[in-house]
């Protein structure tokens, strides 16, 4: 029997369309659109004004706080002008333009495809050049990952998870990270386990990627305490809380971090992010992005540069075939629909998925005949119809005495309704009312 | 700029291939086995019945639909055939034509539409249809044609009691157990495979399970409601066996004859009117098979699984407003 986690969760088609695809880097962007925050927490300030120079690699955005991201510049050339552009959920947000000339980086940053094994910082070392490189969560959460690493007083941990289960359909980005860049992934958690000064690491892979599981054990017998976990194919096995049930059977308390059962979950892609932040001085500028979807030419795994415009990686696949419906950042599961192509890829775009017209249409929602299929597939134990119920008559104080906080969005009870209810829509909306409750009581 | 206008709604963007439709249509063929069971031995009536209580559980939705509510027709979600099958399996097959009609129009004007339709009811309307008919017609409702195998012939036919009936009969007579079930006219076999008196699906247990299975297979229901029906009639009625074994019947005649293997698999199990959580089937489930007992061997009727189940229907809202599921990372209360 595989582990997983026990409670909940669905399996929707897997469509990994572009597993077997390699990773195919992206022609430069003639103009970058790099939105100042990329991350969650405290916004970012910029750094540079209209008209600098800047090469690739300079910050040009200066983390605002702790819980704060640096941003630098992917590309080199010229600030174009620093403006409010829209973003993947349809906010208009301060982003700094700059029109590429060359692609000059930044002294002191290793270009080089050498592979440095020996790890000589030092674990303060670890900690502030993965904050300087403006590494944050790239499985889509954007959490900085320095404040991960920085374990409170009082607290300890003794595993750090890295989650290489992409348990979203379609998506293959960290599967072809983890076949590519085996090596950078192992290091990489050895950098967050020194870092951490933990000596335990598990890799937790999802069973549909075999090749993945097989070439990451061989490899990892180099590496000192890092175990390879196969995991049964089972949304959203990706989320932290389910990732660290599946692996540890520990389970995070409602409303706190995997912290207090001491651990530190990391995506494989931030782990190659760290590699190459400790070893190679190289900020995050760039990320692998996969574009897919049935109706794309050639479904690809494309490294962009952040701020490249979506339209030019579907440009890369093909374009945007006639009967596009929608474009998803992310994917199908939990991914954001945008309303323009024109928007950049950042930090945490794990993928770009193209749904036609057809695979685009929500069902119309009938009556809830209570078949208590949302309960059952709902990972954190809530009553997602129950939710819903209260939602619609607004009462929060209810909704906030029935966890409605613990809510991962993974949208599993939304997928499996057979009334076609969009539960998850009414939970959004719950959510978004309690917190501002939670937040006005804080005041 | 992209001129080809994108759709924008909230994740998820999929949702798996099940509907409401498909869950009805998917018990209705696991109705299948008992039905062709109940044209093998009740021949033609069988589907006369049927016939007449599928159209007028259709009727009277379409008809609701269309000019009180005046709502989208609901007819293909299948729930309203599903009744009306349901209403057939639960009576006599030489039940007059206008008393199943007035079944059905309680059956769906009053147990279905009046709470707004599919999902909104309480209580389940082919039982609350069968159950207003068997007050308002207790001699109809009552009288049970002798099966006879595959006699398609139109002819009145002899009429007698049901099991549950013979056995109520002789021991309120003061007639030792024992001695009813000699004088029975059929044996624990036929109960099995349906050759007895009763309701048209009821008869055979053996169908019914296949059907039941069926349904677990395909996830429509889950195997926790019949079961605690089954394992508390069985305890009850086999300790009042164990007490007396000449004034109560044994658990396996409980079990095989009447209403007990259609009500647990097929309307117990109705999801509209049961509860969520399996600690809350469990009870529900218990509570039916208690109630059943009770009524069949201290109440006025033979037999009472249909009250039973409308009554535990009434606690449902309450089972699952105090049966939660466990939270995820619930902190353990402090003592």
């Amino acid at each position: 029997m595989l582990k997983t986690f026990p409670k909940g969760g669905v399996h929707p088609e897997e469509n990994k369309l572009s597993a077997g695809n390699g990773i195919k880097k992206m022609p430069l962007p003639k103009q970058v659109i790099v939105p100042v925050s990329q991350h969650i927490g405290a916004p970012a300030q910029a750094v540079v004004k209209r008209g600098d120079k800047v090469k690739t690699g300079t910050l040009i955005a200066k983390a605002g706080g702790f819980v704060s991201s640096n941003a630098h510049s992917p590309v080199s050339g010229k600030v174009k002008k620093i403006d409010n552009m829209m973003d993947a959920a349809g906010f208009k947000k301060p982003c700094i333009i700059i029109d590429t000339e060359e692609d000059e980086w930044e002294e002191g940053i290793d270009t080089s495809n050498d592979l440095i094994k020996d790890i000589n910082a030092t674990s303060d070392e670890i900690r502030n050049k993965i904050a300087d490189a403006g590494i944050v969560g790239l499985g889509g959460a954007t959490f900085p990952t320095h404040v991960k690493l920085s374990i409170p007083d009082g607290k300890s941990i003794d595993h750090i998870i890295i989650n290489g289960a992409e348990c979203e359909p379609y998506l293959t980005s960290d599967h072809r990270v983890m076949l590519e860049k085996g090596h950078q992934i192992l290091i990489g958690t050895q950098l967050l386990m020194k870092a951490t000064g933990v000596s335990k690491a598990i890799i937790g892979i999802e069973n549909n990627k075999r090749d993945a599981i097989e070439f990451l054990t061989n490899i990892a017998k180099e590496y000192d305490g890092i175990h390879i976990q196969p995991l049964k194919v089972q949304y959203p096995q990706g989320g932290e809380k389910q990732l660290i049930k599946a692996l540890l059977n520990r389970e995070v308390p409602s409303g706190g971090l995997p912290l207090d059962i001491g651990c530190v979950v990391q995506n494989v892609g931030t782990t190659v992010a760290v590699y190459e932040a400790v070893q190679k001085n190289k900020p995050l500028i760039e990320r692998v992005v996969c574009v897919t979807g049935k109706s794309v030419k050639e479904p690809c795994n494309l490294v962009a540069r952040i701020g490249t415009p979506l339209s030019e990686l579907i440009e890369e696949v093909g374009g945007l075939p006639e009967d596009t419906g929608k474009v998803i950042s992310g994917g199908p599961m939990m991914g954001k629909a945008v309303s323009t192509t024109d928007i950049p890829v950042t930090k945490g775009t794990s993928g770009i998925t193209i749904f036609n017209k057809i695979e685009s249409k929500r069902g119309v929602a009938t009556n809830c005949i209570r078949c208590a299929r949302c309960l059952s597939v709902c990972p954190v134990g809530l009553e997602p119809y129950h939710l819903k119920n209260i939602s619609e008559n607004e009462d929060w104080e209810m909704l906030e005495q029935e966890h409605v906080m613990d809510c991962i969005e993974c949208g599993s009870c939304s997928y499996t309704c057979p009334a076609n209810v969009p539960l998850l829509d009414y939970v959004r909306l719950g959510k978004a009312n309690v917190s501002q409750i939670i937040r006005s009581r804080k005041k | 700029m992209n001129t080809n206008k994108l759709i924008v709604s909230q994740s998820p963007h999929v949702s798996d291939k099940n509907s409401v439709q498909k869950i009805m249509y998917t018990v209705l063929i696991a109705l299948i086995p008992a039905f062709l069971v109940s044209v093998y031995f009740f021949g033609l009536d069988a589907i006369r019945v049927q016939v007449i209580a599928i159209a007028s559980c259709i009727l009277v939705e379409w008809a609701i639909q269309k000019f009180l509510i005046k709502g989208n027709n609901t007819i293909p979600d299948g729930s309203a055939i599903l009744t009306g099958v349901l209403l057939a399996f639960n009576v006599p097959s030489n039940l007059p034509w206008w008393i199943i009609v007035i079944g059905a129009i309680v059956a769906i004007g009053i147990g279905k539409m009046s709470f707004g339709g599919l999902g909104k009811n309480p209580f389940n309307p082919a039982l609350v249809g069968r159950v207003f008919m068997l007050i308002s017609f207790p001699v109809q409702m009552t009288s049970w044609p002798k099966v006879q195998v595959l006699n398609f012939a139109m002819t009145d036919a002899e009429t007698g009691a049901t099991p549950l009936a013979i056995m109520k009969e002789g021991i309120s007579n003061g007639e030792p157990v024992s001695q009813i079930m000699n004088s029975m006219p059929t044996s624990y076999a036929d109960w099995l495979t349906g050759e007895m008196g009763g309701s048209l699906g009821e008869i055979s247990a053996l169908a019914l399970i296949i059907g039941g299975i069926y349904l677990v297979w395909k996830k429509v229901i889950t195997i926790h409601t019949p079961l605690a029906i089954f394992g508390s009639i069985a305890l009850f009625t086999g300790i009042l066996y164990l007490i007396d074994p000449q004034s109560f019947a044994d658990p396996a005649f409980h079990l095989l004859t009447g209403g007990v293997m259609l009500g647990a698999i097929y309307m117990a199990t109705d999801m509209v009117t049961s509860p969520m959580v399996p600690k809350g089937m469990w009870i529900y489930g218990i509570g039916i098979g208690v109630i059943t007992v009770l009524i069949r061997v201290w109440g006025a009727y033979p037999e009472g699984v249909s009250f039973a189940i409308l009554i535990m229907n009434a606690f449902v809202p309450l089972i699952n407003r105090s049966m939660k599921p466990k939270l995820f990372g619930e902190k353990k209360k402090e003592k």
